[in-house]
């Protein structure tokens, strides 16, 4: 097997970026009327079965504009598949209304086109085409078929901005598939900005992410969970106390606990879910971690 | 109510010849999610193998129950020499293991050709598979019904073989989670081997049953392989009650389109039949929810 | 990479259009100038026969080297527009209300209804253009919406082809059955057997192929183009960004499908017949080994490989017709095992090597589809294989 593509190897030292860049972020998400559109995510008593195996069961959660959400809860708890069941990825019952807009039983690029973008655990972007082309493409659902059939002339404004937001103008014509990790995520945040999602699902977005990129990160997020709703799963426990405006733990399908960080890590049943499953599966990496917020509560 | 009975054999008939081309490549399309072209080529080899062995046991009935262990060893050992040298370099490129082995069912087809030449081959029966037993007022070939009945057999042995031995608690693991089964000390580029050694030499013992129904040729396997690939892409992968299930449906459904219309038009009809089916279950009969982005 | 060319940046010689135009001009002067004085008029008729077997190269170029679509059934559409353009000729030779000969020999001397609109030679022209890409479209849109895809499309893709074959050889008394069509006098009025008529015949053929070289790459350096590559290396990445991929794979089969049509509707006045030997299988397949060697993903790729190899066949095959089936299955296991890029990466390693990018301006990406890391599409398949086989414990 000759393969001479040599994508996968980072080849771009993260330092070559500006690093990210909030400022410009107004460019991109401030469109006329956004700062004043309140639009919430509403989850009614849904339901994920797979052949028999109940995954989410009967969750209730409301995310509205300004919010900065964390989903946390141990392995299993059905936080990704929240998100899958959201933007039609995963069989779903119940009700999932975003702007008034019902999305159960839509499929999931009509779910994207009222509004919803995500992220993946593993950041998925097109690792042949150019930072720049991933970024237009993730511009261009609406286009008709003319511009389709077209060249790019000009560099769509909201696509300049969301370069400068994600610091990644320098690398713009280079293939994604050679960036760094952090900079894939950050390219992967900047297509939903520029997607013009106003629900924004981001699943581990710090992963493999150093110190400074999460704290970069973290910044962002919270200037575009000013004007969008944004829903975090993550495992991170300091990135979640640093940046969350409000966090839902789930269990076994189940909402265990929902408040400000300082309420969730006061919750008894989040205690002893964490510490238990701590217990239980001592060693085994995410379980271990997430346990961290409980345990740190007794030392507090 | 004849015409019906015999339409219902001759689909029977038809899906078991399905079911033994079918079976082999669901088992290694199950296992590496590979699609190995040279399959129907494996068939061809058992059938010359069945044609070679009767030149040396003058006895047909002897060299038939002889030619069905040594077809399987001859179609397994193709199927593990493919699998060591092509198909274990390419398990992440599905799509191009498909065409790489077109390119070796290519090879092999001339190499028949110049070995037995390009000619049809006749490899005679034996007495006691002559004739027909009388049914319900049917004759009922009994070549056709020992084809139905090694059909059956195969499924059973290998799904006994799938339960209850080491091995296939072996295929079962790496088939369901093959880092864990490595981590758990299975070999699996061994299951790997064995699993395509088994798959092959099923397609062997097809081929040895195919002699049954008429003469072979050095493209004996390119008549199966498109068919037996759709049983496949119908029945689903990962269990084999989906390969049971679609070739004897595809089977009755075929008797029934060429009982009603034309051979030629039995098969676009079936065709279309298969898409509409997609529809419903683009994943097969037997299909799994997956969790992934897939 | 394309945002950068057409900016003060870029020096005229790397411009879009200067580099097509460069590039029409070349091959203009390569098959209008140079083939037609330094072949004889037969070798001239074979180059005319490998162009369109290139035209179809073209096509699934578009379809599996940017779509990743492995289309295994590409003789569908070619048949279909070679026994078009096949029963106009036919139609025509046999005047005004006539009835070709083979209808007599096989049939029961009447023409079909179906047929007699193909007398018309607009119709004939439309037919041939619209055939082929609808019923494309059509199975695209049901295969594709439903997200069958990998190995599963190609066995379906596959299939079309046998049960076309397959209908006919059994519908002998209206398509000839396996002698198929054969003995055109006649080409839109103009006859066959005058050497100057072959010729334009020839002219044609590379007008046509150089016209869908164009089309393929403006479409590879449109927003399409891109987004055909985003689809192909991670479809559903592409759905969560608000696409429907089932639509942009149909377009490129739809393209494939047209051009494999036009390819064989020259193909029959150009060969003088068309048969299933033609449209089956295995010449199915035979049509990727071209595409495969020259470098799927490229763009002049397909066509250079498609023309070696059938002018390699022709050359081994008068010689050695058992070795040339051995040739053929070594290429295969060869060119895509240990090459996936074909021929082309050859050129991409040297330039490497000499430290230039390999990623030129307007240089459309080579990288394989299924290249580890890059495909996940591949990936998706093998991950969705072990995924449904999860149950496996539960056989039967």
């Amino acid at each position: 097997m000759s393969e001479q593509t040599g994508t996968g190897e980072p080849v771009v030292p993260p330092d070559a970026t500006g690093g990210l860049d909030p400022e410009a972020l107004e460019a991109v998400i401030a469109a006329p009327g956004a700062r004043f559109r309140h639009d919430y995510l509403e989850i009614r008593d849904l339901r994920v079965v797979f052949d028999g195996f109940v995954a989410v069961d009967g969750v209730d959660l409301t995310v509205t504009q300004g919010d900065l959400r964390f989903l946390i809860g141990p392995n299993g708890a059905g936080k990704t598949t929240i998100v899958d069941a959201i933007t039609g990825l995963a069989p779903a019952a119940g009700s999932v209304q975003f702007g008034g807009v019902e999305l159960v039983g839509k499929p999931s690029h009509k779910i994207v086109r009222a509004g919803v973008g995500r992220t993946f655990q593993t950041a998925s972007v097109f690792d042949e085409l150019t930072v720049l082309q991933n970024l237009d493409i993730a511009a261009g659902a609406g286009r008709g078929p003319w511009t389709m059939l077209r060249r790019r002339h000009v560099v769509p404004p909201e696509v300049e901005a969301a370069l400068e937001t994600v610091g990644l103008t320098q690398v713009r014509d280079l293939p994604a598939g050679v960036l760094a990790h952090g900079q894939k995520q950050w390219l992967e945040i900047g297509m939903l900005l520029v997607q013009d999602a106003r629900l924004l699902l981001l699943d581990e977005p710090v992963a493999g992410m150093s110190q400074a990129e999460r704290e970069e990160t973290g910044l962002l997020l919270q200037r575009i969970g000013e004007q969008r709703t944004v829903v975090v799963v993550e495992h991170d426990m300091e990135f979640l106390r640093a940046f969350a405006s409000s966090v839902t733990v789930l269990h076994q399908g189940r909402v265990l606990s929902e408040g400000t960080v300082a309420q969730v890590q006061a919750d008894p049943r989040v205690v002893e879910v964490y510490l238990g499953s701590g217990a239980h599966g001592r060693g085994r990496g995410m379980a271990a971690s997430a346990a961290e917020p409980a345990a740190s509560t007794e030392v507090e | 109510m004849d015409a019906l009975f015999s339409q219902l054999f001759a689909g029977l008939s038809l899906g078991s010849v399905l079911l033994l081309a079918a079976l082999g490549l669901a088992l290694t399309f199950g296992q590496m999610g590979v699609i190995n072209m040279a399959h129907g080529e494996f068939i061809m080899a058992g059938a010359y193998t069945a044609f070679v062995l009767q030149a040396f046991i003058p006895d047909a009935g002897v060299s038939l129950l002889v030619a069905l262990p040594v077809g399987f060893v001859v179609g397994g050992l193709l199927g593990l020499l493919l699998e060591v040298t092509l198909i274990s370099r390419m398990y992440r490129r599905p799509l191009d293991t498909l065409l790489v082995t077109f390119g070796v069912a290519l090879v092999l087809q001339q190499l028949a050709r110049d070995v037995f030449g390009a000619p049809n081959v006749d490899v005679r029966a034996p007495a006691w598979l002559s004739g027909a037993v009388p049914f319900l007022g049917m004759n009922l070939p009994k070549t056709r019904l020992f084809i139905l009945g090694l059909a059956i057999a195969c499924v059973v042995v290998l799904s006994l073989v799938l339960k209850l031995t080491s091995l296939g608690r072996r295929i079962r693991a790496t088939v369901q989670n093959r880092d864990l089964a490595e981590t758990s000390g299975v070999s699996t580029r061994a299951t790997d081997r064995l699993t395509f050694f088994v798959g092959s030499g099923i397609a062997g013992i097809a081929g040895v049953a195919l002699t049954l129904l008429g003469s072979i040729g050095p493209t004996l396997g390119t008549n199966y392989i498109v068919d037996a690939f759709l049983v496949v892409v119908v029945g689903g992968i990962g269990q084999l009650k989906g390969a049971v299930i679609a070739a004897f449906s595809l089977g009755l459904l075929q008797a029934t389109f060429e009982y009603s219309t034309t051979a030629s038009l039995a098969k676009v009809l079936l065709f279309v039949v298969i898409v509409a089916f997609l529809q419903v279950r683009p994943q097969g009969l037997v299909s799994v929810r997956t969790r992934s982005l897939a | 990479m394309s945002a950068a060319t057409g900016t003060a940046t870029t020096p005229w010689w790397q411009r879009s259009t200067v580099r097509v135009a460069g590039g029409v001009a070349v091959a203009a002067v390569v098959l209008f100038g140079i083939a037609p004085a330094v072949l004889s008029d037969f070798r001239l008729n074979l180059l005319a026969k490998f162009l369109c077997l290139a035209m179809v190269a073209v096509g699934i170029g578009l379809a599996w080297g940017r779509g990743g679509m492995l289309v295994l059934g590409q003789g569908v559409f070619f048949g279909i527009g070679g026994y078009l353009m096949a029963m106009h000729m036919k139609l025509a030779d046999a005047g005004p209300g006539g009835v070709p000969d083979f209808l007599r020999l096989y049939g029961d001397g009447v023409v079909p209804g179906w047929w007699e609109p193909l007398r018309s030679p607009v119709v004939t022209v439309l037919a041939i253009l619209v055939l082929p890409a609808g019923i494309a479209a059509l199975l695209g849109l049901a295969v594709f919406r439903r997200r069958v895809r990998g190995a599963y499309f190609a066995i379906l893709s596959q299939a079309l082809a046998a049960a076309f074959a397959i209908l006919l050889v059994g519908q002998q008394k209206v398509t000839g059955g396996t002698n198929g069509l054969n003995g055109f006098r006649s080409f839109f009025g103009y006859d066959l057997a005058d050497p100057i008529n072959k010729r334009m015949l020839y002219f044609i053929a590379a007008g046509v192929l150089i016209a869908m070289v164009v089309v393929v790459r403006l479409l590879m350096n449109s927003r399409y183009g891109e987004l055909l590559v985003a689809v192909r290396d991670q479809e559903n990445r592409v759905r969560f960004l608000g696409y429907d991929p089932a639509n942009v794979k149909v377009v490129a089969y739809a393209i494939a499908a047209c051009f494999a049509g036009i390819g064989g509707a020259l193909f029959a006045p150009v060969v003088g017949i068309i048969s299933p030997a033609d449209v089956g299988v295995i010449p199915s397949i035979g049509f990727l080994v071209g595409v495969a060697i020259g470098g799927r993903a490229t763009l002049l790729g397909p066509v250079l490989g498609a023309v070696a190899v059938s002018w390699a066949e022709t050359g081994l095959s008068e010689q050695f017709p058992s070795f040339w089936t051995y040739f053929q299955g070594a290429l295969f296991i060869l060119v895509v095992a240990f090459l996936p890029q074909g021929f082309a990466s050859l050129g991409t390693l040297w330039r490497r090597r000499r430290g230039t990018p390999a990623d030129a301006p307007d240089d459309p990406p080579t990288t394989h589809p299924s290249a580890p890391g890059s495909s996940p599409d591949a990936d998706d398949d093998a991950q969705h294989a072990a995924d449904s086989a999860r149950t496996a414990g539960r056989h039967a």
